[in-house]
């Protein structure tokens, strides 16, 4: 029992802030914090930052880090749109011009990971340096193709993704929820997971150990920009539109939550749980202090003071370990 | 002669002269005089920030809150300008002020709560711009004090902006800063590895306070620069370029792993991204395609780089005998473990 508290200290760290975050909303809004419309609007505002998030966490897991992924979102929700709005016309038959349009933006973005993968895995270059050229890349073929301009109304279907809802459970929270399951039983239960930790924890011990270094970051990338794009997919459908400077402020912000959730930045530590409880938390304060009427700027600086804190918590807890 | 081929600011310079008679060709009013001083005037906010992101680099950290320091320096600079009165010199002191001040408090949690440079600053730049935008309610001060304007309009004999001056002063401090003084060495000494200059003898703590601080008083700096270049502060204005500038330093030669980089590289970076925006506007081709050049120029930037950096790996094993070991160059090492400055 105690070696099972010990191990999971951070998680139980997490779930103790996450209850009193929730505790203290609670407190703030007795009326309206547990409604149905407020959990509602939550669960549907929580998964595209949350999918990025996990985006940005897998990049962090081998040490580095992912400036691109609003790009890649970006760019899969714009291509998925283009092409759809270009199919429509001539076949008329709706699922068939969006299965072609996510098919066209999903391989776009699985491109970029391609890049990044190759730039980091096989040539070397750092991946801070070569994902903010990319993202600048990225998102300029965005502005490019669409002219810096909204593409608007999609197809009925392909809505359902962003605002339907399944036994009472949003589309997109599920989507969230199964990606979240993936991609933990990728990392705990594969030997591309396993490599993965190793690698983030000493590069030059796994490459003595036989694993191809340069293949798993391949993976770390290509997995990285899947996910992005699957944030990209949800993004569009629950605006119902695509734009090259959607979600620009979110970059930051997966960061800074993925950290929270336990995620190290030199590498080689991180749970998916543990961002997932991180995000929840973050959606939490931002939709309490909203439910309150206080500026949403607010919630921002709560973000970042509640970042310091923590990072000064694990300071003196590893301290004293 | 051989040594000077080899520098990042040779190829930079040979790209801009390039590029520069690339659009002069096509467009003859690129290489006015009126065109190149305007250009100076306008990227002088930008170019001033760089040569703080240059420092921070240099010692082997990164500053992503800047930004948001320069921002909470102008509003509240302007502010007090507003209330209290002043001149020129006032809006100096309380935006330099500021600015340090909050660079500080990035170098206190950097250094004595070990967090990831990256990290704590990104959780400053929440909490800087979070209270900035609460306090200042969003307000937009569009009636900003007589000698903004007076600063913005002046110019030297030859029709040189004064704000172009204030850059060029920046650059010059920094530059005899990081090369004669005991400080700027500890800099490069810091960023090319702790553990030596822990040995050697420099003072750690000193040399990263200085860096953080410096970043806040180049921010606070800046920022009226800023104001004087766009005659209002509005609390959202500065914030989401962190990583524009970024680039043109990394792009101007500088190691984003520290120790390397230098005053003159980061002038010609951000030479280079001016250049590209505005020559690509004035050959006609849509400003849309303006990140798509940055972008490519960035990718091939850093990989040529990395790739120089894998050969001269590779040249310096094969001259040692029985190092066959290490034949392969650990350019994994590189791009993992290096990915993230840890300072």
């Amino acid at each position: 029992m105690r070696r099972f508290l010990y191990s999971h200290r951070d998680l139980i760290a997490l779930t103790a802030v996450l209850i009193g975050v929730a505790a203290v909303m609670l407190l703030l809004n007795p009326e309206r914090f547990l409604t149905p419309n407020n959990l509602r609007s939550m669960a549907f505002q929580l998964p595209e930052i949350g999918i990025l998030t996990l985006a940005m966490m897998v990049a962090m897991l081998h040490g580095g880090i992912n400036l691109a992924v609003i790009g890649t979102a970006n760019l899969t929700a714009i291509i998925t749109a283009l092409i759809v709005h270009a199919i429509l016309p001539v076949s008329g038959n709706e699922w068939f011009a969006i299965a072609l349009g996510l098919g066209a933006g999903f391989t776009a973005s699985l491109l970029v990971g391609l890049l990044n993968g190759f730039l980091v895995g096989y040539v070397g270059v750092s991946s801070i340096l070569t994902t903010l050229g990319t993202m600048t890349l990225v998102n300029g073929i965005c502005i490019v193709i669409t002219g810096g301009s909204t593409i608007s109304r999609l197809p009925a279907p392909i809505l359902v993704i962003g605002n339907g809802v399944i036994f009472g459970i949003p589309v997109p929270l599920c989507i969230f929820l199964l990606c979240s399951a993936a991609l933990s039983l990728i990392l705990s239960r594969t030997v591309f997971g396993f490599n993965l930790y190793m690698l983030g924890t000493n590069s030059e011990a796994t490459r003595y150990a036989g694993i191809d270094n340069p293949r798993t970051l391949l993976g770390v990338y290509l997995l990285s920009s899947f996910l992005a794009s699957i944030a990209g997919v949800i993004m569009m459908a629950r605006f119902n539109s695509a734009k090259a400077d959607y979600g620009q402020s979110y970059l930051l912000v997966t960061i800074l939550a993925a950290v929270l959730g336990g995620t190290s930045a030199s590498g080689g530590y991180g749970k998916v749980i543990g961002v997932v409880f991180a995000i929840i938390m973050l959606q939490m304060l931002a939709s309490g202090l909203n439910l309150l009427g206080v500026d949403p700027f607010f919630a921002i600086a709560m973000w970042g003071a509640i970042l310091l804190l923590v990072m000064t918590l694990n300071h003196f807890f590893r301290r004293r370990v | 002669m051989k040594k000077l081929i080899r520098r990042t600011e040779f190829f930079l310079f040979l790209l801009l002269v390039a590029l520069g008679l690339g659009f002069t060709l096509i467009n003859p009013r690129f290489a006015t005089v009126a065109n190149l001083l305007d250009l100076i005037k306008s990227y002088s906010f930008f170019g001033i920030l760089s040569v703080g992101v240059l420092v921070v680099l240099l010692s082997g950290g990164i500053d992503i809150s800047f930004t948001a320091i320069a921002q909470v320096a102008e509003y509240v600079t302007v502010s007090w300008i507003l209330a209290y009165g002043g001149n020129l010199g006032t809006a100096l002191l309380v935006g330099c002020s500021v600015g340090t001040v909050l660079g500080i408090v990035n170098g206190l949690l950097i250094h004595f709560l070990r967090i990831p440079p990256i990290i704590a600053t990104i959780g400053t730049l929440n909490l800087y711009y979070g209270v900035l935008y609460v306090v200042s309610a969003g307000q937009i001060i569009y009636q900003v004090p007589e000698f903004y304007r007076t600063l913005s309009g002046a110019t030297l004999p030859g029709n040189f902006p004064v704000l172009g001056l204030l850059w060029i002063g920046v650059v010059i401090l920094a530059a005899w800063l990081l090369k004669y003084t005991v400080l700027g060495r500890s800099i490069y000494a810091l960023g090319g590895s702790q553990i030596a200059a822990v040995r050697v003898g420099f003072n750690i703590f000193a040399t990263r306070l200085f860096v953080y601080a410096f970043m806040g008083f180049i921010s606070g700096f800046a920022s009226v620069v800023h104001t004087a270049l766009v005659q209002s502060a509005i609390p959202n204005s500065i914030v989401g370029h962190e990583l524009d500038v970024i680039a043109a330093v990394v792009l101007g030669g500088a190691s984003i792993m520290g120790g390397s980089g230098s005053v003159l590289g980061t002038c010609l970076g951000v030479a280079l991204l001016a250049l590209l925006g505005n020559g690509l506007t004035l050959i006609g081709m849509s400003s849309y395609w303006n990140n798509v050049m940055v972008g490519l120029v960035l990718l091939v930037g850093v990989t040529m780089s990395a790739v120089q950096r894998n050969l001269q790996a590779k040249r310096r094993v094969t001259n040692l005998d029985g190092a066959a070991l290490m034949a392969r160059p650990t350019h994994d090492q590189r791009g993992t473990s290096s990915g993230m400055p840890l300072a």
